[in-house]
């Protein structure tokens, strides 16, 4: 049995209410979509909190709609919703195969994008029980200060495990933040009341498994904001895991393939997770696969060089559970799959 | 009056739960609706899995109070829903999980169930390998899902009123007998005795 530790419910029914309350309760408080990463680590004592914000109550963080060019999906919308959806299907389709291969039904039945957007990161010396931890001497992540994945190493290298941030990365996903003003940024000249902050996804995250990304705990994520995609737009999300559903990823690439009229490759993307704190971006792809023609020779040729020069970028460490070998040898293997899967 | 105003299994219950428990904690040491399994507690295992708004969810991974103003079916609403909808016995699902022999140790049993009630309220018809992904957030320890996908499809075709499929395993007769539960709109759901006419 495993029991969360005690804290107070808040359960808000707007967004503002959301903000004030967390404002409220000061630096130990967390918002909690569907909890289906929240409440497992509260158990494991992974993160202490006296305070949470449900936000199952605020309707207006739910649902998928076009807003102009760009195609919004509230935080609060469940997986199952994100991956079953045909506007995503059409407009970010490796986003819909990564929202529909993330653990198993119940899990994307309750957890939600906006939740899966701000997962903490995994390690299979940090995803454990206090006893366990504790039993080690705990971690450079939390509670310890020694890394058990790199020996010496003094920056925490948990993995980024969230299926969904490979596609919005290739998709150039922006993510709205809305949080309160706080008593210095106001007496810095910042307006009172709700601030609202876009961040383009790939400057979301940091290289720091212990806290890997670049916005604050009382800033609550309120919108994912798709821009509009060319016609030739192909994506396709490949997930490596040893059993069909449920697991985390042990490895997760996405591409993304913008083909012109005629068939030419004219925007190309990879995008690799589970291999450090933050994504990695594969900067050759572009370079081997734009001008290219999918089914012709050269096409072949720059795909297997682009596979082959990943390698050199996309390094997999021993920091989840998994042979490290086989994930590292299988970086080539998922991005030929992904590639191919868009063409 | 509780703190909490939970709809469960049609009925509303006001109980009175701290701030941190889960749903699992209230239905188990409050309500005592002890059909959901406390497994894992981490959301790996998929024993204690309820439905909430007709979708199966993890009620260790969901805040009792979270869970407000929601339809939470357990285990133990099935065989009343089916019978406040006209039916006899328990439900389908029930009754063919029952005759097929789809469990040893019986705790992912309520679980799997749930999920392949959802999954038939969905799909009237699913294919196998629909079967398998919508019971795949369900773990067997004793590692039954032979007669456990035999158990789904046994319900299926009982519910529709097709002739039922013999196992591989005995070619020649329905091992599971007649189904004890009818379905309304349905005159028997069992069609095994049929067959077993036929082939004799």
């Amino acid at each position: 049995m495993l029991r969360l530790p005690t804290f107070e419910l808040h359960k808000p029914t707007t967004v503002a209410a959301a903000l004030e309350a967390a404002a409220a309760s000061g630096p130990a408080t967390r918002f909690v979509a569907g909890g289906t990463d929240l409440l497992p680590n509260l158990k494991h004592e992974m993160i202490e909190a006296d305070h949470l914000v449900s936000l199952a109550g605020i309707e207006s963080l739910r649902g998928i709609r076009l807003d102009g060019d760009d195609l919004v999906i509230g935080p609060m919308t469940s997986l199952t919703d994100v991956a079953s959806s045909e506007l995503v299907q059409e407009r970010a389709p490796a986003l819909a195969q990564a929202a529909g291969v993330v653990a198993g039904p119940q899990h994307r039945n309750q957890g939600t994008l906006g939740g899966n957007v701000m997962l903490d990161t995994r390690c299979q010396w940090i995803n454990q029980s206090y006893f366990w931890r504790s039993a080690l001497g705990f971690c450079l992540k939390k509670d310890g200060t020694e890394c058990h994945v790199i020996e010496g190493g003094k920056r925490c290298v948990a993995a980024v495990s969230n299926d969904s941030i490979a596609p919005l990365y290739t998709v150039g996903a922006k993510l709205v933040f809305q949080s309160l003003a706080t008593p210095e940024m106001i007496a810095a000249g910042a307006p009172e009341g709700v601030q609202t902050r876009p961040v383009p996804v790939d400057a979301l995250f940091k290289a720091d498994g212990a806290y890997n990304k670049k916005v604050g705990l009382q800033e609550l994520l309120t919108e994912i904001r798709i821009p509009a995609l060319p016609a030739g737009h192909r994506g396709s999300y490949q997930k490596l895991r040893l059993r069909g559903s449920i697991d985390f990823p042990q490895l997760g690439i996405a591409a993304r393939l913008d083909l012109d009229e005629a068939g030419v490759i004219v925007h190309a993307d990879v995008v690799a997770i589970v291999v450090a704190a933050r994504p990695v971006r594969v900067k050759k792809a572009p370079d081997q696969l734009v001008g290219q023609t999918p089914g012709t020779p050269g096409f072949e040729a720059a795909l297997a060089e682009l596979c082959d020069l990943a390698t050199r970028s996309v390094k997999a460490l021993p920091n989840i559970p998994g042979d490290t070998e086989w994930r590292q040898r299988m970086v080539p293997v998922l991005i030929e799959d992904a590639i191919r899967a868009c063409v | 009056m509780g703190n909490l105003n939970l709809k469960i299994n049609g009925d509303h219950h006001p109980v009175d739960a701290p701030d941190h428990w889960t749903l699992l904690e209230v239905l188990r040491y409050r309500l005592d609706l002890t059909g959901s399994k406390q497994g894992c507690d981490k959301g790996d295992c998929g024993a204690c899995t309820v439905l909430v708004d007709g979708k199966p969810e993890l009620a260790c991974l969901l805040l009792a109070g979270a869970s407000e103003g929601r339809e939470i079916t357990t285990i133990e609403g099935l065989m009343p829903a089916h019978r406040a909808a006209g039916g006899t016995g328990a439900d389908p699902v029930q009754d063919a999980f029952d005759r097929a022999g789809a469990l040893q140790c019986g705790f992912c049993q309520p679980g799997m169930m749930l999920s392949t009630r959802a999954l038939l309220n969905e799909e009237e018809r699913p294919s196998r390998e629909r079967i398998r992904e919508a019971l795949s957030g369900n773990l067997c320890r004793c590692t039954g899902y032979t007669q456990i996908i035999q158990a789904v499809e046994l319900a299926i075709h009982e519910t529709c009123g097709e002739p039922v499929e013999h196992p591989a395993w005995a070619p020649d007769q329905a091992p599971w007998g007649d189904a004890v539960s009818t379905v309304p709109g349905r005159k028997g759901t069992g069609s095994s005795d049929t067959t077993q006419g036929e082939q004799a």
